[in-house]
């Protein structure tokens, strides 16, 4: 009788088909993006043949001996010697053996790992320390040139960083900063902290300036109310920002095979070279980029509730 | 508590001066609304006089102090925002409590004050709330402990009821004069709301463009306005300004208003011929068939207990307050009669008022 029967469909409200097709898109979008990922966690236990077996086995009986290679130097013997040898004290010299060969000693990779860690953890929180305090700024104080200053940082994301790598490494020569965690740390964080600065800009803009007044007013110091009142409100945003600095500087490749050899070298020009007898050790290396993966999951996790607010911070006003 | 003393005080921001070389002066235990359009000015002087914004120059003095380069956090005064600013990381114990701990004040003796506000606000059953899950009403209250929690100097408030509704407002209001009289703190107080002015305040300080226009108790301010700014801006509808050129003698009672004799309070000022204008409130108009002013009724507006009748003249539209039992026709041609004694004259070029009887007796009431 009126029209208010007549309209079936809520103009907000999706339709059941129409989420069903979303959820559809999503899962399809999971699948593919997580495929890769579970090829490598699956091939870092293949043993060599059914590492490189055509058509790709699926199916096939898993081995440790990809992490065993990845984290030791082995020397081939012969099976007389070999058999001479005490019998083998661990189930990885056990491993080893059955191939004809000894470990001889600790891969590099547990260093490398730790140079990863120390330069993109160290960088990360040298941007997003450096990004706050200068958004803050640019947030709340009249800059004379504040655009021109802000523009002037942005710039320097404008460029692809190869188009540097030669100045920078001549001027890292002359500093002995080549090889160094220290000079990985500062380059990362000067690639990283344009975005800190402007990514937190957004973030700190958002929160009204009147609760740091009310601080002020309350007796506290500029500094004590950016850090008990600020800072604690800005939270999401910090996250963000250190997720996508550490992701930058974990993955950064260019720059670390440039730089870094041997003492600073750091994980991503590290893979590549694992190799074993008679070429590239795919298992090993299947193993070492399941590895690497796992600190930037881990501290996606733990920030993700931060995240996810983060990333579609201002995005709805409240 | 505290007299506040502003000299002086002028406030540019590059190229655009927000507050002129104002002077004034709250005393203690005052109750003292800014009042004016947005972009007057009031915020920023409430901010310069809380230490948020520094003055290009002028002083700014707490009690015969000179606190003018003073830190906020040294000036011993509270500041309550529009928006609340309750910290959303705290809840509402935590909030009020913010101030006592920063300055650094035992744990057991926070709580007992914290306690007292509450009781005093009447929000203790809410101390371990969410300050999101509060009503806009609470969270006003809530914002306002935290400001008396400290027992300052004075209270600043900047359009500490803007963001509540109508309804509310109106509560609230009698609520902060209460409150005010119970612990006679100094109160400065900024709205753009000329009936939260008006019933709250003791003093109103009225601002236009970076200038105080005038300084009185509301009905000063609202009998006997100072400027056309100040009559045109208070009172709703405001009042009518009708425009005729014309000089004035000390002693005259009443004024040649085009071809009609208009009796006027007695003049107190000479003044050569110039563009004037006859300013009168609604209220003080009644439809009489013998006034010489005649118009005809262009529209009314009911109101419940009056109406708003709008009257076109040959000097302008004039808005005329009457009981809402009188028969109105539209289209009708009336004669406007003036409540004499309570007629202002302006200067429109200078946009002041002329001194007359009703200001003499002004300075001795």
């Amino acid at each position: 009788m009126t029209a208010a029967t007549s309209t079936a469909h809520s103009i907000v409200e999706a339709s059941p088909r129409s989420k069903a097709l979303a959820g559809a898109l999503v899962i399809l979008y999971a699948v593919i993006t997580i495929l890769p990922l579970l090829w490598i966690v699956a091939t870092a236990f293949k043993s060599q043949s059914d590492a490189i077996a055509y058509p790709p086995k699926v199916i096939f009986e898993p081995t440790l001996e990809g992490y065993v290679n990845l984290f030791t130097v082995r020397t081939r013997q012969t099976p007389d010697f070999i058999a001479k040898l005490p019998p083998p004290e661990t189930w990885y010299d056990k491993l080893v053996r059955q191939r004809d060969m000894v470990i001889a000693g600790p891969s590099k990779v547990v260093p490398r790992f730790v140079n990863s860690l120390i330069i993109g953890f160290g960088s990360t929180f040298l941007a997003v320390f450096l990004g706050t305090l200068a958004a803050y700024a640019f947030s709340r104080f009249r800059i004379p040139l504040a655009d021109d200053l802000l523009f002037f940082i942005l710039s320097t994301r404008m460029m692809p960083p190869v188009a540097v790598a030669i100045p920078i490494y001549l001027m890292y020569r002359q500093l002995n900063l080549t090889d160094t965690r220290l000079g990985m740390i500062l380059l990362y964080t000067a690639v990283n902290v344009s975005l800190a600065v402007w990514l937190l800009k957004g973030f700190i803009d958002e929160i009204p300036r009147e609760y740091e007044e009310a601080a002020l007013v309350d007796g506290y110091t500029r500094l004590q109310a950016l850090r008990k009142v600020v800072l604690p409100q800005a939270v999401t945003g910090i996250a963000a920002t250190a997720i996508f600095c550490l992701i930058f500087s974990w993955n950064e490749y260019a720059f670390a095979v440039l730089l870094t050899s041997g003492e600073a070298q750091t994980m991503p020009p590290f893979i590549p070279f694992i190799i074993g007898e008679g070429g590239q050790d795919w298992p090993a290396v299947a193993a070492a980029t399941t590895l690497f993966v796992v600190p930037i999951v881990l501290f996606t996790v733990l920030l993700r509730k931060h995240l996810l607010r983060g990333i579609t911070f201002g995005a709805v006003r409240k | 508590m505290a007299q506040i003393r502003v000299e002086n005080l002028r406030k540019s921001f590059d190229q655009f001066t927000a507050v002129h070389g104002s002077n004034f002066t709250i005393d203690d235990g005052a109750f003292f609304a800014m009042l004016g359009p947005s972009g007057c000015g009031k915020t920023t002087t409430l901010r310069m006089i809380a230490g948020l914004e520094l003055p290009t120059e002028g002083k700014i003095l707490l009690d015969g102090e000179d606190v003018t380069f003073e830190r906020a956090s040294a000036r011993d005064i509270a500041f309550v925002f529009q928006l609340f600013a309750l910290y959303p990381h705290m809840n509402v114990a935590e909030n009020i409590a913010f101030p006592l701990k920063c300055q650094g004040m035992a744990k057991r003796e926070i709580s007992q004050r914290v306690q007292e506000t509450a009781r005093l606000l009447r929000i203790e059953h809410l101390l371990s709330s969410k300050t999101s899950k509060l009503s806009g009403g609470d969270r006003q209250r809530v914002a306002l402990g935290r400001a008396m929690v400290r027992r300052p100097k004075a209270f600043l408030m900047d359009e500490p009821l803007g963001a509540l509704d109508a309804e509310f407002r109106h509560l609230m209001c009698s609520e902060l004069r209460d409150l005010h009289d119970r612990i006679g703190a100094t109160t400065v107080y900024v709205t753009h709301d000329q009936l939260e002015a008006m019933s709250m305040a003791d003093q109103i300080a009225v601002m236009n463009k970076g200038r105080v226009e005038q300084i009185g108790s509301p009905q000063e301010i609202y009998d006997r306005p100072a400027t056309m700014f100040v009559a045109d801006f208070i009172g709703s509808p405001s009042m009518n300004f009708l425009r005729f050129e014309g000089g004035l003698k000390s002693g005259d009672r009443a004024i040649a208003f085009h071809d009609a004799r208009v009796a006027v309070p007695e003049i107190r000022q000479d003044r050569a011929p110039a563009p004037l204008a006859l300013g009168v409130r609604p209220e003080h108009i009644r439809f009489s068939d013998a006034a010489a002013v005649r118009g005809e009724v262009f529209g009314a507006e009911y109101l419940g207990t009056t109406q708003i009748v709008t009257v076109d003249t040959a000097h302008g539209r004039v808005a005329a307050r009457l009981p809402s039992s009188a028969a109105v026709r539209i289209g009708e041609t009336v004669g406007l009669e003036f409540s004499s004694e309570r007629l202002v004259l302006f200067d429109v070029g200078s946009g002041l008022a002329i001194r007359t009887a009703n200001d003499g007796s002004a300075h001795h009431g």
